[in-house]
């Protein structure tokens, strides 16, 4: 049988834990579910135990942020159910996911979805060779475990955890080769103004790249990477400058690195597969990361009692994050009439102003971390831009050519996004392509959600079990 | 209208009833129309399971299904693109003896009605497929069962049809039907007509809407089935396997995933037609549970994708192929119980009478089931 609960949050990050300490506070019965070991989600993520324990070396601030956060949840009314992957999620609330223990079930009268979101990389040769990773995995490699993914790593992408994995390299150990920067000097400057909200976060950026400079890290603004050489492992990284729309300069002789890693990111995605599942409206914004919810001011979506926050609701970063998930949070008791109006309202202006803030900062940093427009365009033909089925982009342009007008048939023709990252490496790269022939992303539409929500052993599913037990439906006529 | 419409034949719903008999109506030089409020096969012919199998066709259909199998082992030569159809030993399983008795039943109907199921003990099963679990009580065996790769159809009718000059309107939605002097006015969504001689409703479980458009009250039942796939694996199963109360479709693919079905169901929210639909957790749980029961190693796979595919069934779970009541020129073709099988050979009986040509078998007439 379900737990009848008020609340239930999905991801315990920064805007869902926010929104759960909210909520609780104001009386709801929540729940937050998360699939990671601890509450924090990825800024937040818990350090290793051992380094925890031994206080082997200074904590970054977010481990700081996080430790207090983890210690404010303990302290609340909130139950945090870690190590929960939800698989299924109904309207009405009927919430399904599998722990330690097995099955659990909710209904909840309210969600907030606070998924976050997922790291893009834009295919190039030999981006599936072992030895490329995420910028944003490399992150949690060095955030989780302390460790790095290469002893030569070549750092790659755009954005600012491009100076944070650098000197976080730097840190442990393993000084990076290089790191190369798409954008170049001037969009940095460009950015400027919107950084100057947050003085704090641009003096730790310039902490990192004082770090890179002392250890003698070159730093390639405008530079992309145009291909990765080496058949079961990374050998070398051969990088050459771009013009601003991400074009290599053919007029410019590539460059090569000899390198056994490669960390690469272009940007973060907006996790959507659960306002997806739920049937929620959505738009395309490019600045904001792709297809976000369709929210209002209170964090409501079109789904009665159904919330999002956070990056996963349009990228805005960690502290905008924090106050979106609060106002979720607000927002939903008022819906389940444990807030009044009034001091809805009185509490939520004050938020409000400080998100506005955040935003101009955090939608700065999104923007210098986006794909550039004609990236998509210079894939090769042989590129695969599918890991998990091996699709190429050729594939994909012919299965066009011959009529696939919409994703979804896309999908069914050319088993694009079949696999086990359920799409979520090769949506964006896809319908981006698909998005030049039939007149823009609108139009292309998206894979349509389904449970669950992650690939879910069939061991956890099924559970012990004899014939007797299976719930038989009638036969199937004679 | 038009002296002259502009169309010899509308078909309105393109799955694989409506896309065969539009194929072969423009291959003997009629003038076609295929409207589909999507793309082709999106629905029903798309999305299940695409299994082809004799133990689980209804008897009557056999000799129906046994040339299906055989257009859709041919689709390369007739339709110009490989669905990716395979040829597998089917096995049809009882645990218990209430399906032992089942088995018994629906194997001798069947294999009085031509298809060659025989009834094997567990050893024999196990040699068949040696992915078997424990338990099993007896086994029908049919070596003439298979799967078509169902997504893959749209596209290789899509081509079919546009090489054999047939008008393709996708996402055009038909919203009514009038008749007219000398033929039928179709409405369409986006305010438009499309006027056609003659009209085949092939809309699956929308038939019985596109029915009462021209005033005939034809019931259809809308089946909400429940599909599962899981992440590529290892070999672990070799065969189409079911369990004898229907309950259960195994196969895996060539690329190694398993798709899991069975017609366990999903839930409408109100009529499924209009309102959607959405997946019962617990019998997506029950039915993975067979799954396992069936073939254990299947234990150690991830699922990937649940999905719902509606299937169409009348009172008699049996197919309305044939004139609408009362119309010369109307036609109606759909609800085949089980009935990937046989599609594509009805799809083609359906054009022969439209052609006016002598049928090979005779059509299953909606009459029996219609109203006014």
């Amino acid at each position: 049988m379900p737990d009848a609960i008020d609340l239930l949050v999905l991801g315990a990050g920064p805007a869902g834990a926010a929104a759960a300490l909210a909520a609780a506070e104001h009386g709801a019965r929540t729940v937050m579910v998360d699939e990671a070991l601890a509450p924090g989600g990825q800024v937040y993520r818990a350090p290793p135990m051992d380094h925890r324990q031994l206080g082997q070396r200074a904590l970054e601030p977010e481990h700081r942020d996080g430790e207090a956060l983890r210690r404010r949840l303990q302290c609340s009314g909130v139950e945090v159910a870690t190590r929960h992957r939800v698989w299924s999620l109904l309207p009405g609330f009927r919430v399904h996911a599998i722990g330690p223990a097995g099955h659990r079930a909710w209904v909840a009268r309210a969600v907030v979805l606070a998924t976050g979101t997922t790291e893009r990389v834009v295919p190039f040769p030999g981006w599936t060779t072992p030895g490329v990773i995420g910028l944003a995995a490399a992150t949690i490699l060095l955030k989780s475990q302390g460790a790095v993914p290469g002893e030569r790593v070549v750092v790659a992408g755009c954005g600012p955890l491009l100076a944070a994995v650098g000197a976080g390299l730097v840190k442990a150990g393993r000084a990076p080769v290089a790191v190369v920067d798409l954008a170049g000097r001037g969009e940095w400057l460009r950015a400027l103004p919107a950084m100057a909200a947050r003085p704090d976060l641009v003096r730790r950026g310039l902490g990192w790249l004082a770090a890179l400079r002392r250890a003698g890290v070159p730093l390639l603004s405008g530079h992309g990477v145009v291909a990765v050489e080496g058949d079961t492992r990374v050998t070398a990284v051969r990088i050459a400058p771009v013009a601003s729309d991400g074009t290599p300069r053919a007029e410019r002789v590539a460059r090569r690195l000899e390198a056994d890693a490669l960390v690469i990111g272009h940007g973060l995605v907006p996790a959507t597969e659960a306002t997806r599942l739920l049937e929620a409206d959505h738009r395309f914004v490019a600045d904001a990361g792709g297809w976000i919810p369709v929210l209002d001011d209170d964090c409501a979506t079109s789904v009665a009692g159904l919330f999002a926050a956070g990056d996963g609701s349009g990228l805005a970063g960690a502290a905008a994050a924090r106050l979106q998930g609060e106002i979720a949070g607000l927002a939903a008791a008022r819906h389940l009439g444990q807030l009044d109006e009034g001091r809805y309202q009185h509490t939520v202006a004050p938020l409000r102003q400080g998100l506005a803030r955040a935003r101009r900062f955090g939608q700065a940093m999104a923007r210098l971390t986006a794909p550039r427009p004609a990236m998509v365009g210079t894939i090769a033909a042989d590129t695969v831009v599918c890991r998990c089925e091996d699709v190429t982009r050729a594939e994909i342009e012919t299965a066009i050519a011959s009529g696939a007008r919409e994703m979804n048939q896309l999908k069914a023709w050319t088993r694009c996004g079949m696999g086990p990252c359920q799409g979520r490496m090769c949506a964006e790269t896809a319908a981006s392509l698909l998005a030049r022939h039939v007149g823009g992303r609108e139009a292309a539409g998206q894979w349509t959600a389904r449970a669950p929500l992650r690939p879910l052993p069939l061991a956890d599913m099924v559970g012990e079990f004899g014939y007797d037990d299976i719930p038989m439906p009638e036969p199937a006529p004679p | 209208m038009s002296a002259c419409p502009a169309y010899d034949c509308a078909v309105v719903g393109g799955g694989v009833m409506g896309c065969t008999t539009a194929l072969w109506l423009a291959r003997a030089g009629m003038r076609v129309v295929l409207l589909d409020r999507g793309s082709l096969c999106r629905e029903a012919s798309g999305v299940n399971a695409g299994t082809l199998t004799m133990q689980m066709t209804r008897a009557a259909l056999i000799p129906y299904a046994m040339r299906g199998w055989e257009l859709w082992r041919t689709t390369a030569d007739w339709l110009g693109m490989d669905v990716g159809t395979r040829v597998l030993d089917g096995l049809s399983v009882a645990y218990t003896e209430a399906e032992v008795g089942m088995l018994e039943a629906r194997a001798s109907s069947r294999r009085a009605a031509g298809a060659p199921v025989e009834l094997v003990d567990a050893a024999r099963a196990r040699d068949i497929e040696p992915g078997l679990g424990d338990g099993v009580r007896l086994a029908g065996f049919c070596p003439v069962d298979g799967f078509v790769v169902a997504y893959l159809t749209g596209r290789a009718y899509r081509g079919a049809l546009l090489a054999a000059g047939a008008t393709l309107q996708e996402g055009r939605a038909v919203t009514g039907i009038d008749p007219v002097d000398g033929g039928f006015a179709l409405g369409t969504a986006d305010g438009g007509r499309v006027e056609a001689r003659r009209v085949v409703l092939a809309g699956g479980v929308w038939i019985q809407e596109m029915a009462s458009w021209l005033g005939v009250r034809l019931p259809i039942q809308c089946l909400v089935n429940q599909l599962v796939v899981t992440e590529r694996l290892p070999p672990v199963m070799r065969t189409i396997l079911g369990v004898a109360n229907g309950k259960l479709s195994l196969k895996q693919f060539d690329n190694g995933t398993v798709l899991v079905g069975g017609g366990w169901q999903g839930i409408g929210r109100g009529d499924p037609r209009d309102g959607g639909a959405e997946i019962v957790p617990e019998n997506v749980i029950g039915n993975l549970q067979l799954a396992v029961h069936a073939v254990p190693r299947l234990r150690d796979a991830r699922v990937l994708r649940v999905w719902l595919g509606y299937e169409a069934e009348t009172a008699d779970a049996m197919p309305v192929v044939g004139r609408l009541p009362g119309f010369d020129d109307a036609w109606v073709i759909g609800s085949v119980h089980s009935g990937y099988t046989s599609g594509p050979y009805i799809g083609r009986l359906l054009a022969d009478a439209i052609l006016e040509r002598e049928l090979e078998r005779p059509l299953f007439d909606p009459g029996r089931l219609a109203g006014r």
